[in-house]
């Protein structure tokens, strides 16, 4: 204890808070993973192991519930305040959004079965430059919580832009693509989804970011204005 | 016709000036022959809020909390300088009766103390010496109303003769409680109230602070962090004889400025 001068009285709650901070280190590690994997398996069209990235989700959903039991008894028992407090809330919100970044990586491998029986489409090739930009996120999201980085969450939220950029972009070639040829509009449209799902993940790796930003300092990261601009693009601007 | 003027006037004042300091320390400093416990402290006591008064042991807040109403006065070696002030009023002026501050300023201690006579006594000793009630039936006025404000007199309405020290432990403080608030004092100070009494007695205690709170100004000196929350408004932390932080009671427990502050409510302090 006397090595840390930032350690509790009681030692015990340390332990606990730690536990709790690992266990969410280790949800982080295996959700920016299953984005890499949900990806990959899409490119390389393998049906058998996107079914057992889509199951792997499950473990997610069981260290999502595990972490939020660990941080009710924090609650309970310790009665955390100050910085602790906004810790163990920031804590369960991030546990939460982290098994929602499972639940897009999961939608992405399921589509893989559909997307593997139509020829490929070509703005294809923008997503794996997007998943990893995304997955990047992710991680230093994930980093920034470790460490109480209030610095790199600000980073983190700063690059969202850049996974917006990639999402409109793909938007507007998928939308050409569809009405050069109908046959590609299937394909287009699992497509656009998947983008979609990584463009929310980028956006759930800011909540992260923002939630560690507010442990940290104890202040809100000011609003930054959302980039997305499809919400304005049509067929004819498309073009 | 005069009430009414008043009335309008003080309601006017109110308007005009918001949430004038029912208190104000300046630079209060508080000597023990050549220790000196309280280094300079400078704080306002609001009308209409609870504040709490937070630090470990030694860290002066009992002292201050005692300067409040002179009670130091009866400590000897102590010495008190900077000012304070009860509606502007200077308190330790020689022009101010020490007896009638202490009616003014009530306090109620760690470890329930009624004396040693019936119930109904407790509560109308101090009015009788300040000569509040000029009849029995006056009396039994102020009495009921007090017990009443205490949140007891259900549960001693019909034994008001039996000895106050038969209560039980909670009852006992809401009885000091209900003898303090007799002599319509404008500000009650705690000293721990409800470190001594079990949780239900302390809810009890708690609640009662809520009710009283804008009826009079209250200071609460407690070693529980939670009930500071649970009753406060604004919290103060001491520390070493100084003032660290004082402030709204959500702000400083959820995000206090000060590093000391904060390992001190967290649990890491020492």
């Amino acid at each position: 204890m006397e090595n840390n001068p930032n350690a509790h009285t009681v030692r015990a709650f340390d332990k606990e808070i730690e536990n709790l901070r690992t266990l969410i280190g280790e949800m982080g590690g295996l959700a920016e993973s299953q984005v890499i994997d949900a990806v990959g398996v899409l490119m390389r069209r393998d049906v058998d192991e996107a079914a057992q990235v889509a199951a792997r989700d499950q473990q997610l959903d069981l260290m999502e519930a595990e972490a939020e039991r660990q941080a009710v008894t924090i609650i309970a028992l310790r009665g955390p305040l100050a910085d602790d407090l906004r810790d163990i809330i920031a804590t369960m919100k991030i546990s939460n959004i982290i098994e929602r970044i499972g639940d897009y990586a999961k939608n992405i491998a399921k589509r893989v079965p559909t997307l593997s029986m139509t020829p490929p489409v070509a703005p294809l090739v923008i997503i794996p430059e997007m998943t990893k930009l995304a997955a990047a996120m992710v991680r230093d999201a994930l980093d920034a919580y470790a460490h109480r980085d209030a610095r790199l969450a600000l980073d983190v939220m700063e690059r969202d832009q850049r996974v917006d950029e990639y999402y409109n972009s793909l938007f507007r070639s998928l939308l050409t693509y569809m009405m050069e040829n109908p046959h590609h509009i299937s394909a287009s449209a699992h497509l656009l989804f998947i983008a979609k799902n990584l463009e929310r993940i980028g956006d759930h790796a800011t909540n992260i970011a923002e939630m560690v930003y507010f442990s940290a300092t104890g202040e809100r990261a000011s609003e930054r204005a959302k980039s997305d601009e499809t919400t304005s693009i049509s067929a004819n601007s498309g073009k | 016709m005069n009430v009414m003027t008043q009335t309008m006037n003080a309601g006017a004042a109110i308007g005009q000036q918001p949430k004038a300091p029912k208190m104000q320390a300046r630079d209060v400093r508080v000597h023990y022959g050549a220790k000196e416990a309280l280094k300079g402290v400078s704080i306002d006591v609001s009308n209409d809020e609870v504040t709490a008064f937070i630090g470990p042991s030694g860290c002066g807040k009992s002292t201050f909390l005692r300067c409040l109403n002179r009670m130091n006065d009866t400590v000897p070696n102590a010495r008190v300088s900077g000012s304070i002030t009860l509606d502007g009023r200077d308190i330790y002026a020689p022009t101010m009766d020490v007896v009638q501050l202490r009616a003014r300023v009530g306090m109620v201690f760690q470890k329930p103390n009624p004396f040693p006579k019936s119930i109904y006594e407790n509560v109308a000793y101090g009015p009788r010496i300040h000569g509040l009630a000029r009849k029995k039936a006056d009396m039994d006025i102020i009495v009921e109303k007090s017990l009443r404000r205490a949140g007891l007199w259900d549960e001693v309405k019909d034994r008001l003769a039996d000895s106050g020290t038969a209560l039980s432990g909670g009852q006992q403080q809401r009885l000091c409680i209900a003898r303090a608030i007799a002599v319509s004092p404008e500000v009650i100070l705690m000293d721990e109230p409800a470190s001594a009494l079990d949780p239900i007695a302390t809810a009890k205690i708690e609640e009662l602070i809520d009710e009283l709170r804008g009826r009079y100004a209250i200071v609460i000196v407690t070693h529980n962090m939670h009930q500071a929350a649970r009753v406060s408004q604004k919290t103060a932390f001491f520390h070493l004889g100084t003032l660290v932080e004082y402030g709204d009671t959500s702000e400083i427990f959820t995000n206090p400025r000060e590093a000391r502050t904060k390992d001190y409510i967290t649990g890491r302090y020492g």
